[in-house]
């Protein structure tokens, strides 16, 4: 994108003007750099959003910002249920709760180096992934919807995680407000084999080595030290979230008229707040929230097992769980007033500052851990959360990297094999069941995470607390 | 209303176990000169666009593009799986048999190379033909999580080509 097309409010704040049916501006939170190599749909999808009822302040866009459908993805909107407010089936995204965990083992780089190849090895045929991959775990109707209504402390009921674990999960590990009943048939279906699977594309498990402190009080609260090993999983509600996710979205677009909404596009599909499909929707969403709780707590037991097996004395604790794909009700102060909101965040990770009640206690002084992953051959980033991020994105800060580059294009420049190859040369182990996968998800096909952290950080959303580095990546 | 069952329209040119030695890798193009399937440009996820001399044609190629998302490799048509889907407008009919065909990919584990149409209004009854995943074979580079309303249209041009055309979220 053209940065001489918006108003520059500060280096890495810049501002599009309400033109049109738009309600509100957008603003992308960006360097100069960033916001020029956007493609020009961020722009376009970020006006889109500001166009529909009840939005609130501002259609947002984080530093790694790409083309999404219907809402960009690194996309945050609240909306006011008071005034009209929708939610938007693409304003979440097909995989709800897709989010990222990190666990510290406990572990030295020198500890995991000698056992490096066996480890990856285990965590491979350990960690359903890729497509065709099958789960251990079948549910019956009775036991989808037990799941579906209590998230990871279903898991950890069944013995698929720790009971510690669960205070260090949004929402206590259970998302409040799920409905089964609102989730079909075809849905539950999709997801009976696959609790416990890690997914494709750029969903992945990593073992990785913190190499890099740069807010000792908080890595010291978050249990972060310099050459430490940490687990991070990235996934979320399988099958189960990307059938709700269809379902609702045509169900939406063919009702919008009938409610009033004028889409500037049918991929903004939404329903009123309060509406019988916008509570079925949140009802079913909620859900599917707590099936990527449920999977996610589900994959962490398998890599305990699997540490447990190499190295005993691995303490393996959940340092924290983010989801960065859901819509949820908060309470936001804007201009003074506080209001409840429905805030969407599409591929952009809750950033509450320190003293914040929901965050847990160990983090209250610092600020909730925020987990930006990178990809295969780049660092990934522990953030810790800033309160002036509720006043300039509703506590939301960036997820990942994001894509630079279409996987058609990442597949012109690189190989599988090269890539497995080239990484290994540095010490990174990669494990897939396919090598075209591993192209598609090219290193070299994503923004530089570097910069997007610390557009983040110049922002005021989350503040640099640790960089780790890939050592074993396993991806579907 | 009559629905007919026949052979399958559109296929990735693999019949049975014998076939794939000699199938030209198919990348990112399947076309021909009237029909074929294309996939087109999206920053995080993939565009799939089928062709063809009517809207039933179309819609089949899609889905060939579709499993080339998935994979190169040829795929056996070993088992035969009947979708329906019923819609109130054609592009959404179109998300809709998208939708309908990785619902059965995701259930079954399944792979489909082979696909007709037949339909009547807004109406459609698709057959796939397929085989189970085989990972080593198959090597299936990533998984449909759903068909998106983004860069949706289904039109006709002006030579009476027919196009299918929307995002797939990967």
């Amino acid at each position: 994108m053209n940065p001489a097309n918006f108003t520059e409010l500060n280096p890495v704040t810049w501002r599009i003007e309400p033109t049109g049916a738009m309600r509100v501006p957008a603003i992308i939170f960006a360097d100069e750099q960033l916001i020029t190599e956007m493609d020009d749909k961020v722009g376009q999808q970020a006006c889109n959003v500001a166009t529909l009822p009840g939005i609130v302040s501002a259609s947002i866009a984080m530093p790694d910002a790409h083309w999404g459908y219907g809402f960009p993805i690194g996309g945050v909107a609240a909306f006011d249920p008071a005034e009209g407010g929708v939610v938007s089936a693409g304003g979440v995204g097909f995989d709800i709760s897709c989010g990222v965990r990190t666990m510290l083992t406990g572990l030295s780089v020198e500890d995991i180096l000698p056992r490096q190849e066996a480890v990856a090895e285990s965590l491979f045929r350990q960690i359903p992934a890729g497509v065709g991959s099958r789960g251990k775990i079948t549910l019956d109707d009775a036991e989808i919807d037990a799941m579906l209504t209590g998230g990871a402390r279903w898991a950890v009921e069944h013995g698929w995680g720790e009971e510690r674990d669960l205070e260090c999960i949004e929402e206590g590990g259970r998302m409040e407000g799920a409905r089964p009943d609102f989730v079909s048939d075809r849905a539950k279906d999709r997801q009976r084999r696959e609790m416990g699977t890690l997914g494709s594309g750029n969903h992945y498990l990593e073992v990785q080595a913190v190499v890099e402190i740069f807010d000792e009080e908080a890595a010291a609260a978050y249990g972060l030290r310099l050459d430490g090993v940490v687990v991070t999983i990235h996934c979320g509600s399988r099958g189960l979230g990307h059938q709700i996710g269809s379902e609702f979205l045509k169900e939406m677009a063919n009702a919008a008229p009938a409610a009033g909404i004028i889409l500037p596009d049918r991929e903004l599909a939404c329903a009123p707040i309060k509406s019988e499909l916008g509570e079925r929707y949140l009802g079913a969403m909620r859900a599917g929230i707590n099936c990527a709780l449920a999977n996610r707590e589900i994959l962490g037991h398998y890599s305990r097992q699997v540490f447990g097996d190499y190295f005993p004395e691995a303490t393996f604790e959940l340092l924290f769980d983010v989801s960065h794909n859901t819509c949820k009700l908060e309470s936001h102060v804007v201009a003074g007033v506080r209001r409840e909101l429905f805030v969407h965040r599409k591929g952009a990770t809750r950033s509450l500052g320190a003293g914040h009640p929901v965050v847990p206690q160990a983090f209250r002084t610092v600020g909730q851990p925020v987990l930006i992953g990178g990809s295969m051959g780049t660092s990934s980033y522990v953030l810790a959360g800033e309160s002036t991020s509720e006043e300039k994105a509703f506590s939301s800060a960036c997820h990942g990297a994001g894509r630079a580059m279409s996987r058609h294009a990442a597949l012109k420049l690189w190989g599988g094999r090269q890539i497995v190859d080239d990484l290994a040369a540095q010490g990174i182990l990669v494990c897939s069941p396919s090598s075209r996968g591993v192209a598609d998800e090219a290193p070299g096909a994503y923004k530089d995470v570097e910069a997007v952290v610390l557009a983040a950080e110049r922002a005021g959303l989350a503040r640099r607390v640790a960089r780790m580095r890939p050592i074993i990546c396993i991806k579907g | 209303m009559v629905w007919f069952h026949h052979a399958p329209a559109v296929c990735s040119g693999v019949f049975g176990r014998s076939v794939g030695k000699g199938w030209p890798a198919m990348n990112a193009t399947g076309q021909i000169s009237a029909s074929g399937w294309e996939h087109f440009h999206h920053d995080a996820d993939i565009g799939v666009c089928g062709r063809g001399r009517s809207v039933v044609e179309a819609f089949e190629q899609a889905a060939l593009g579709l499993t080339r998302i998935v994979t190169d490799s040829p795929i056996a048509a070993d088992s035969q799986v009947e979708v329906e889907c019923r819609q109130n407008d054609l592009e959404l009919l179109f998300v809709d048999w998208l939708d309908a065909i990785i619902y059965e990919m995701a259930t079954r584990k399944m792979l489909f190379g082979c696909f007709a149409i037949h339909m009547e209004g807004l109406a459609l009854r698709g057959s796939l033909w397929g085989e189970p995943v085989d990972v080593a074979r198959h090597a299936p580079a990533c998984e449909p999580k759903g068909a998106t309303l983004t860069e949706l249209e289904v039109a006709r041009d002006d030579n009476g080509l027919w196009s299918a055309r929307c995002v797939i979220d990967v």
